[in-house]
């Protein structure tokens, strides 16, 4: 696994600072091919779309190239946003807003910077700082009343510092209301369980651990649940190819060259 | 009853201290095994025959259908969510398009809409059935097999006819669909209706005061409300608990707020509440496919999508009440062609997890009534 993980961080250094390279790109965005796209488009945040357009095709031809071009990184402006960066702007669709309500304002208050209220197609969400999570889940459960913890899932941006966004799907009975939570950490960090406050989410936590390597300090049983216990690899992180497996596995228990 | 948040992991792998002098024994049942309904595994420990915990074993069906996903266009992953819970695909199909035009911004033409009802609402006529008759025969009934699956071959027919298939039927598409309803579609709905109200009662007659029955169904597997909510318990199994929770209700999606239809709940939670719960939402289906089927309008079948789907960069959440429970995606797009992650909030999955608390104290016959009461389809608890 950890040699999987380390072909996609190389790229992430050069998009934390595209001002250096800024001088030599403009020019070159259009013109290189494909394969040498991934160096270059950072550094211009304004156009996220050409390098995913050009990459996507390639994509699609060859699921098994295991580096997936720069779409994710360059074509996600609001989970930069978060990060404190300037949101490139995109033109051909709504953008998050901020959201406000009285929730939001006694969060405000509460935590202050720690945490983003957004709302975008009509869905609200708060984007929390990784320190303030159990707090927060906390406080949503006991005194806002969202005591239905619907799903708990995770994105892997590769290109990224912090790589993983965790999300909480929540919905409250009493106030009808559903919400997600959000927060970004990096590569091998975990997150305090949240089994104590919902119960459901043990077997969720265990997915998000089995998919994406994500841990979940004080979870009861923290072990993969539906692939079996000796595979290595977690196969919902984007450096983990469409037809990848662990023929290791794959060989010693099934007795068979290859699964495919 | 045990706190579902405190529920210790069952500990399988040390033998027992009292081992010599007690009746304990771990058993494994699965995942070849009839009454599991596809290819779950349960490990039982038990005392004598009664059940001190159980952990379950899932995966065997596991395609990695949210890889796929990431792979395909939103177009080409559309037939990916019918091979889930495969015994409701319409259910499926509706929950992936409609979260995929809100992302789009697009809504279905009316029209559209009303076929959509009616084909989903058959649809849960149909995973119920078949439900009860798989569930009936786990406990010794056999003669309800036969006869929901004979009335259910009248909703596959009529899904045949629309669009050629009788499962996994690919029947709606982002933005709408793409059939028109066939001639003598509204025609067939009704002679449907006409037709499966009788038999409902049939089953009813067949096993809701059956003495048997009773004894199998009733204090069985038995869940609170508040445990259930703990859980993510939802559907029939969360109304059978007492909570009145519909998504239909609570947030209609489609237009199911055009119609008018009442939410069972039962007060015991047990599985003979489950079993009455799931009959009257059959019958609550009938209502609305009949308001549905009345009120049809003219119109396109299409709303103007781009033939190149690319939704602008987002994320949605979207969930609609399958026969299950809550059946959620969590779509994230990138601007391209292909979603940059889709997760799918399994009903199953969710639901199964509750079996270790509802089997605890419980006898080893009742297990397999509790997992058919449970309403689960490996396809999806695996995806």
């Amino acid at each position: 696994m950890p040699d999987e993980t380390k072909s996609p961080t190389p790229p992430p250094p050069e998009n934390q600072k595209p001002t250096a390279d800024q001088p030599a790109t403009p020019g070159g965005v259009k013109s290189t091919p494909s394969g040498s796209v991934q160096s270059e488009t950072k550094t211009t945040p304004t156009k996220p779309s050409p390098p995913s357009e050009t990459s996507t095709p390639t994509k699609a031809a060859t699921p098994a190239a295991p580096t997936k071009p720069v779409a994710p990184a360059a074509a996600k402006p609001p989970a930069p946003a978060a990060a404190g960066h300037p949101a490139p702007a995109k033109p051909t669709g709504p953008v998050p807003t901020p959201w406000d309500s009285p929730l939001v304002a006694k969060f405000k208050q509460m935590y202050g910077s720690g945490i983003n209220a957004l709302t975008h197609l009509g869905q609200n969400y708060f984007e929390v700082d990784q320190s303030l999570i159990p707090e927060i889940l906390q406080v949503l459960r006991d005194d806002e009343k969202f005591d239905y913890c619907v799903d708990l899932t995770a994105v892997h941006y590769p290109k990224r510092e912090k790589q993983f966004d965790v999300v909480w799907v929540l919905y409250s009975f009493v106030r009808n209301e559903r919400i997600r939570v959000k927060t970004q950490i990096v590569d091998g960090a975990s997150l305090p369980s949240s089994v104590p406050l919902w119960a459901t989410c043990n077997w969720l936590e265990r997915e998000v651990y089995d998919m994406f390597g994500i841990k979940f300090d004080g979870h009861p049983e923290l072990k993969r649940i539906l692939l079996p216990d000796g595979w290595k690899g977690f196969p919902l992180r984007k450096d983990y190819g469409i037809l990848q497996q662990d023929s290791e596995w794959v060989q010693i228990n099934l007795g068979i060259e290859s699964g495919q | 009853m045990t706190d579902p948040n405190t529920l210790s992991p069952l500990d399988l792998d040390t033998p027992d201290k009292t081992f010599l002098d007690s009746n304990e024994l771990v058993i494994n049942m699965g995942p070849q095994h009839p009454a599991t309904h596809g290819v779950l595994r349960v490990i039982l420990r038990l005392d004598g025959e009664k059940v001190l915990g159980l952990e379950c074993v899932i995966g065997y069906l596991h395609r990695g259908v949210e890889k796929i996903a990431e792979n395909r266009t939103y177009t080409m992953f559309n037939p990916y969510v019918d091979r889930m819970d495969y015994v409701a695909a319409v259910s499926n199909g509706l929950g992936y398009c409609e979260a995929v035009e809100k992302l789009l911004s697009v809504e279905a033409p009316p029209r559209a809409q009303y076929i959509r009802v009616i084909l989903t609402e058959l649809n849960r006529i149909a995973s119920h059935q078949l439900w009860l008759g798989t569930h009936a025969l786990d406990i010794g009934a056999i003669t309800p097999l036969f006869y929901t699956f004979r009335d259910r071959e009248e909703i596959l027919k009529i899904f045949e006819k629309y669009c050629g298939a009788r499962l996994t039927t690919h029947a709606f598409r982002i933005g709408g669909l793409q059939y028109e309803a066939y001639d003598g579609f509204e025609q067939d709905v009704k002679n449907f209706v006409s037709f499966v109200k009788p038999k409902i009662d049939e089953y009813e007659e067949l096993l809701t005061t059956n003495r048997i029955w009773l004894e199998r169904t009733k204090g069985v597997g038995v869940i609170s409300g508040k445990d259930c909510v703990a859980l993510g318990v939802t559907g029939p199994v969360l109304r059978a608990s007492g909570v009145k929770w519909d998504i239909r209700k609570a947030q209609p999606y489609a237009n199911y707020k055009n119609f008018e239809f009442d939410v069972p709940t039962g007060q015991n939670g047990d599985t003979y509440d489950r079993y009455i719960v799931r009959m009257i939402e059959m019958r609550q289906s009938l209502r609305i496919i009949e308001q549905a089927v009345e009120g049809i309008p003219e119109g396109p079948i299409m709303a103007k999508v781009p033939k190149v789907m690319k939704p602008p960069v987002g994320e949605i959440y979207h969930s609609i009440e399958a026969p299950k429970g809550e059946l959620g995606y969590f779509i994230v797009s990138d601007g391209s062609t292909q979603p940059y992650r889709i997760r799918v909030r399994p009903p199953s999955f969710v639901n199964l997890q509750a079996l270790d608390l509802m089997c605890r104290g419980q006898l080893v016959a009742d297990v397999i009534a509790v997992i058919g009461t449970l309403d689960i389809v490996l396809g999806e608890v695996d995806r």
